[in-house]
């Protein structure tokens, strides 16, 4: 066996990129391995299967630079529909022990959810979407709790299904209570009860349409020993919220960990604060004037251009917000981490925006 | 020919200005419905040029390890053209334009793309996006006509040195990338004087196309070679014709776009509290087409449809030949000339335009078989007379074209007179 020092490495690196310039070798290998290990994370859909009516899991390999996610724990995931990129957070619902090294999330197709949708409806097995590495803090500690609680509704279960499914057999007592419009709206509805039966967690099915909406006073009913659990909580913002008062209420702020996919929403008005992050600088901008012009008068000096938006010189980042072309009046709307480039010529702010620059 | 607006025959004279604001909102229209429908399909599309040109570049630089051997060297050659002018064009020249900016993929976007060049991407998009595109035509603003080193216009004064131009026009198209870069760093301005030369940001430019030139010229006429080992010679012998054709192939391309004879140009005060809809019809009147088959198209980048692409230069470049029908019905009706024609055609009415303008005015159009040893003996005269010679030329020349406009309406309104 021969070892190459980093000197040879660094040497044959750049004659390859020599050789490829003003591309990198990558961009070349991307075309027949796009999940090799030193691509950027990628993920190829392996297989897709219904939950529920409007609601998939979708199994992906990763590519080779994947690190083991925590259970509980979210990706974002970079779909393109109708050929835009777009980027969105799903938790990780795999078992791990059981993946071969796959990774899954469920979807579940929202009113108007241009992602969504687009994952329940039309994307296929063999595509492959880009990825980020697992992050977030909803997660079971090493110390596993000796009572817990998890409070879900709707695709709310699906981070802690992923607790579930890997490690419910370290967890003696645990209490899921799980709120669906119907039984049929259960994600994971037979899994649930099959571990139910198994007498492994003992599960509360809470369906909306027939018992009303979920009250953390009968939460209290249900669960006499709530004091004494750790608790997991995700769902809409309104459950969420009305949780965190209770256990605020209660003294036991401490024992909620709360997990939330908030839905974007926006405000797209006509105008808004523009803040350039860089610059420090926020500028109130009106819904006809373009972001661009804004800042300028503002003082600050900004890329330009043609200024009738043909020549995207002008062209930044829109890290978070939402701005209308002054041309057509279709809006763009940016999370962070969407990657969204506007041409500041021809954008107004339509909301609040925050522009890397 | 003349700026539009000295015409004797202006060729938009019949528009009012509400027609011309009615082309600019029809113009929107068009503009809008691809916007709309840009989906799926078109992503795939891009990708799939992408694809075959990385493909197609591999294979040939792989077939060109063997260049020793003339068949490898002929397929590999062939090969490399190709790939290099799909970079060029179709892929490096639309995405720089921002045509794909709207898939949000960061790896085929316009502020993220590098090509295959001697001018960096940044460099060329303010030169070609900012200032050509938006001053299209526009005589001292658009260094695109004549890239500052050739006579265009009627209007430019002649000198000798013009005589030239055609000699400069073809060692400007071998060198096509490099004429590129100088004009992007406006070299011959910049050059000029001693503070220019010394100001930082054009030495900081100069090194950047500089580093380029010296990647690129590494890449094709050293490593590759290299990598072919006894093929050494043949392999950058094969990249230097590759680059060689490509920078034939795409001057072709672009002098066919604003060069041909009837491509309007415009004076600079022309532009001034230019609308929308005037600024749409400088680039309806100041671009022309080149008709041809769907590999023709591909193959200029779809700058064969130069009309679609200066109306429209950040629609994606596959839908231009579908909008062409639409654009051209909006020329028909307005009664606009929609300049188009097959290559040959284009590109020998563009050199026919060097060669006319290389000459003093007039000369060209007024030698025949007989006359011509006295035309030459006036050539030689005005090359060698001093300006005053040429003034007297250039004032005679004026007044016989206003007499032969004078004579030709007295006989239109003689034609007229017993129909009236």
């Amino acid at each position: 066996m021969t070892t190459t020092g980093p000197g040879l490495r660094d040497r044959v690196t750049r004659l390859v990129e020599a050789a490829t310039t003003p591309l990198l070798p990558r961009d070349y290998l991307d075309l027949f391995a796009p999940l090799r290990s030193g691509a950027d994370l990628r993920g190829k859909v392996v297989a897709k299967r219904h939950e529920t009516a409007d609601a998939v899991t979708v199994v992906i390999r990763p590519g080779r630079g994947w690190r083991e996610h925590v259970p509980g724990q979210y990706i974002r995931i970079g779909v393109d529909v109708d050929g835009v990129r777009q980027w969105r957070a799903y938790s990780l619902t795999s078992d791990r022990a059981a993946a071969d090294g796959t990774i899954s999330i469920c979807v579940k197709a929202i009113p108007d959810g241009k992602v969504s949708n687009h994952v329940v409806r039309d994307l296929r097995p063999g595509t492959v979407v880009q990825l980020d590495q697992a992050t977030g803090e909803f997660t079971l500690p090493g110390q596993r709790p000796a009572k817990a609680l998890f409070v879900t509704a709707g695709s709310g279960i699906t981070p802690v299904m992923g607790m579930l499914r890997n490690h419910l057999d370290e967890l003696p007592d645990a209490v899921l209570v799980h709120s669906a419009p119907t039984a049929e709206d259960v994600v994971f509805g037979a899994e649930l009860r099959a571990m139910a039966a198994a007498g492994r967690v003992r599960l509360v099915e809470r369906h909306t349409d027939t018992d009303g909406f979920l009250k953390p006073a009968e939460l209290a009913e249900l669960v006499p020993d709530l004091h004494e659990r750790t608790t997991w909580a995700c769902g809409p913002a309104g459950l969420l919220e009305a949780l965190e008062e209770h256990w605020a209420a209660e003294g036991i702020a401490d024992q909620l960990l709360i997990e939330q996919f908030r839905p974007r929403v926006q405000v797209t008005g006509e105008g808004g604060s523009v803040t350039y992050n860089r610059t420090g600088t926020t500028v109130e901008s009106d819904g006809a004037t373009p972001i661009l012009d804004a800042a300028e008068e503002a003082g600050l000096i900004m890329p330009s251009g043609c200024r009738m938006g043909i020549c995207y010189g002008c062209v930044l980042p829109l890290r978070e917000g939402a701005v209308r072309d002054i041309r057509n009046g279709e809006l763009t709307v940016a999370a962070p981490g969407d990657g969204v480039l506007v041409q500041t010529c021809i954008s107004a702010a339509a909301g609040a925006c925050d522009i890397d620059h | 020919m003349t700026a539009l607006q000295k015409k004797s025959e202006n060729p938009v004279a019949h528009l009012s200005a509400s027609d011309v604001e009615e082309i600019g909102r029809r113009l929107d229209a068009i503009r809008q419905e691809v916007v709309d429908s840009r989906g799926a399909d078109d992503a795939a599309y891009i990708r799939k040029v992408i694809d075959v040109q990385r493909k197609i570049e591999l294979a040939s630089r792989a077939v060109l390890l063997l260049s020793k051997f003339p068949p490898a060297w002929v397929l590999g050659t062939a090969g490399l053209s190709v790939a290099k002018i799909l970079e060029n064009m179709e892929i490096g020249h639309n995405i720089l334009h921002g045509q794909w900016d709207w898939m949000r993929d960061p790896k085929i976007h316009s502020t993220t793309w590098e090509w295959d060049m001697a001018s960096p991407a940044e460099q060329w998009k303010h030169s070609h996006n900012e200032l050509h595109h938006t001053y299209t035509n526009v005589i001292g603003k658009d260094n695109d006509l004549g890239y500052g080193i050739m006579r265009v216009d009627e209007d430019q004064k002649w000198i000798p040195l013009y005589l030239a131009q055609p000699l400069w026009n073809f060692v400007n198209a071998c060198f096509f990338e490099y004429g590129i870069a100088a004009y992007d760093l406006e070299l011959g301005k910049n050059l000029s004087t001693p503070a220019r030369r010394n100001d930082p940001k054009f030495r900081a430019a100069a090194k950047q196309v500089l580093g380029k030139i010296r990647k690129q010229a590494t890449k094709d006429y050293l490593v590759h070679p290299a990598l072919s080992g006894p093929s050494f010679v043949p392999t950058l012998a094969a990249n230097f014709v590759a680059n060689l054709v490509r920078n034939l192939w795409s001057h072709s391309v672009i002098m066919c776009g604003h060069f041909p004879e009837g491509v309007e140009t415009y004076e600079k005060t022309s532009i001034e509290g230019e609308t929308r809809g005037e600024w749409y019809l400088r680039q309806m009147l100041g671009s022309a087409n080149i008709s041809g088959s769907a590999a023709m198209h591909i193959m200029t980048g779809n700058l064969s449809h130069q009309v679609e692409h200066h109306l429209f230069p950040d629609l994606p470049s596959n839908r231009y030949a579908e909008i062409a029908p639409k654009v051209k019905a909006i020329f028909d009706e307005y009664g606009l000339r929609y300049h188009t024609a097959p290559l040959p055609q284009q590109v020998a009415s563009a050199w026919h335009k060097v060669f006319r303008l290389s000459l003093p005015n007039g000369w060209l159009a007024a030698t025949n078989a007989k006359n011509l040893p006295q035309q030459l003996g006036l050539l030689y005269k005005l090359t060698t007379g001093g300006p005053k010679v040429r003034r007297v030329h250039d004032r005679a020349q004026r007044i016989a074209a206003t007499r032969a406009r004078q004579a030709a309406h007295a006989a239109e309104a003689a034609e007229l007179a017993p129909a009236a």
